[in-house]
C-alpha cells in the first residue's frame, strides 16, 4: 500500500508560485509601462 | 467600438482603471488566498491538498482566456482593423502564458499527492500543455514581426487558428478518460460545497481583476512606445 503523502509542502509550493509569480508579473507590467511612458513624455519634451 | 479606437480616448480610460484594477486584484486575491491556505475546511477525500483549488483553478481559466482574449483582439484586427486591437492582442499574451504555466505547475503540485504523479499524458494536462507552447510561439512570432517590420496579420492568424484549442482543453475531460476530474461548474450549476465555492469565485475575481489590470499596463507600455518612436522619427525627419 502507499504511504500517503504530507500535502502541506504541495500546498505551500503552490501557493509560493502562484503569489510571487503573480507579483512579479504585475510589477515587472506595471513598471514597463511607467518607464514606456516618461520615454514617450521626453520624446514629447525634446 | 469603434468610438474606443482612438488612443487618446483609450488612455482617459485607462490611466485611472489600470490601477484600480490592479489593487482591487491583490486586495481580492489576498483575502481569497488567506481563506484558502487557512480556513477553508479540508476536504472528505482529498484532505489539505484541496487548498490549492484556489489557486490552480483560476489560473487555468486565465490560462485559457487569454488566448480567447488574443483570438477575439485578432479577429477584431483582421475584420475592422482597428488600431488597439494589435495592441491588446500582444499584451494578453505574456500574462497568459505565465497563468497557463502556473495553472500546469499548480496542477502538477496537486496531482502528486492526490494521484500518486506529477504527470500523466491524459487530454486535460497535454492540450494545456500546447496552449503553452502555442503561447510561447505567438510570442515569438508577435516579437519576430515587430523586429523585422512584417505585417501584425500573421500573429493575427496564429491567434485565430490557436483558438481551436480552447474547446478541446474545455471538453478534454469529457470526450476521454482522465485522471482529471470533470468540470465542477457550469453555467448556474455547481457540485462544489460552499465553503470552497464562494472562496473559489472569490479568488477567480481577484486573479481576474489583476490579469485585467497587466493587460492594460501592458498595452499603455506598447503604446507609448510606439507613440514615441512616431515623435522621435517625425523630429528626425523635420531637422
Amino acid at each position: 500500500m502507499r504511504e500517503a503523502l504530507d500535502p502541506w509542502p504541495f500546498v505551500a509550493a503552490a501557493y509560493a508560485l502562484s503569489v510571487g509569480a503573480t507579483l512579479i508579473l504585475a510589477g515587472w507590467s506595471w513598471l514597463a509601462m511607467v518607464r514606456a511612458e516618461k520615454r514617450r513624455e521626453a520624446a514629447r519634451a525634446k | 467600438m469603434h468610438a474606443f479606437a482612438n488612443p487618446t480616448r483609450f488612455l482617459r480610460i485607462a490611466r485611472p482603471l489600470t490601477p484600480v484594477l490592479l489593487l482591487s486584484g491583490l486586495a481580492i486575491t489576498a483575502a481569497a488566498l488567506v481563506y484558502g491556505l487557512f480556513y477553508a475546511p479540508a476536504e472528505r477525500l482529498q484532505g489539505e491538498s484541496v487548498r490549492i483549488l484556489f489557486v490552480h483553478v483560476p489560473t487555468a481559466w486565465l490560462g485559457m482566456a487569454g488566448w480567447s482574449a488574443i483570438a477575439v483582439a485578432s479577429l477584431v484586427e483582421l475584420v475592422w482593423r482597428h488600431p488597439l486591437a494589435t495592441l491588446a492582442a500582444r499584451a494578453s499574451a505574456v500574462p497568459g502564458a505565465v497563468f497557463a504555466a502556473l495553472c500546469l505547475a499548480s496542477g502538477s503540485l496537486w496531482g502528486r499527492p492526490a494521484w500518486g504523479t506529477w504527470w500523466v499524458w491524459d487530454g486535460r494536462l497535454t492540450s494545456m500543455l500546447v496552449l503553452l507552447f502555442l503561447y510561447l510561439g505567438y510570442i515569438a512570432l508577435a516579437n519576430a514581426v515587430q523586429g523585422e517590420g512584417g505585417s501584425s496579420r500573421i500573429p493575427a492568424i496564429f491567434g485565430l487558428v490557436g483558438a481551436a484549442n480552447i474547446p478541446i482543453i474545455h471538453y478534454s475531460v469529457v470526450w476521454w478518460n482522465s485522471l482529471h476530474q470533470p468540470p465542477s461548474l457550469g453555467w448556474g450549476t455547481s457540485h462544489m460545497a460552499a465553503p470552497f465555492l464562494w472562496g473559489l469565485l472569490a479568488a477567480t475575481l481577484g486573479f481576474t481583476l489583476i490579469f485585467a489590470g497587466v493587460v492594460l499596463a501592458r498595452m499603455r507600455a506598447l503604446l507609448a512606445d510606439i507613440q514615441a518612436e512616431a515623435r522621435l522619427r517625425r523630429k528626425a525627419l523635420e531637422a
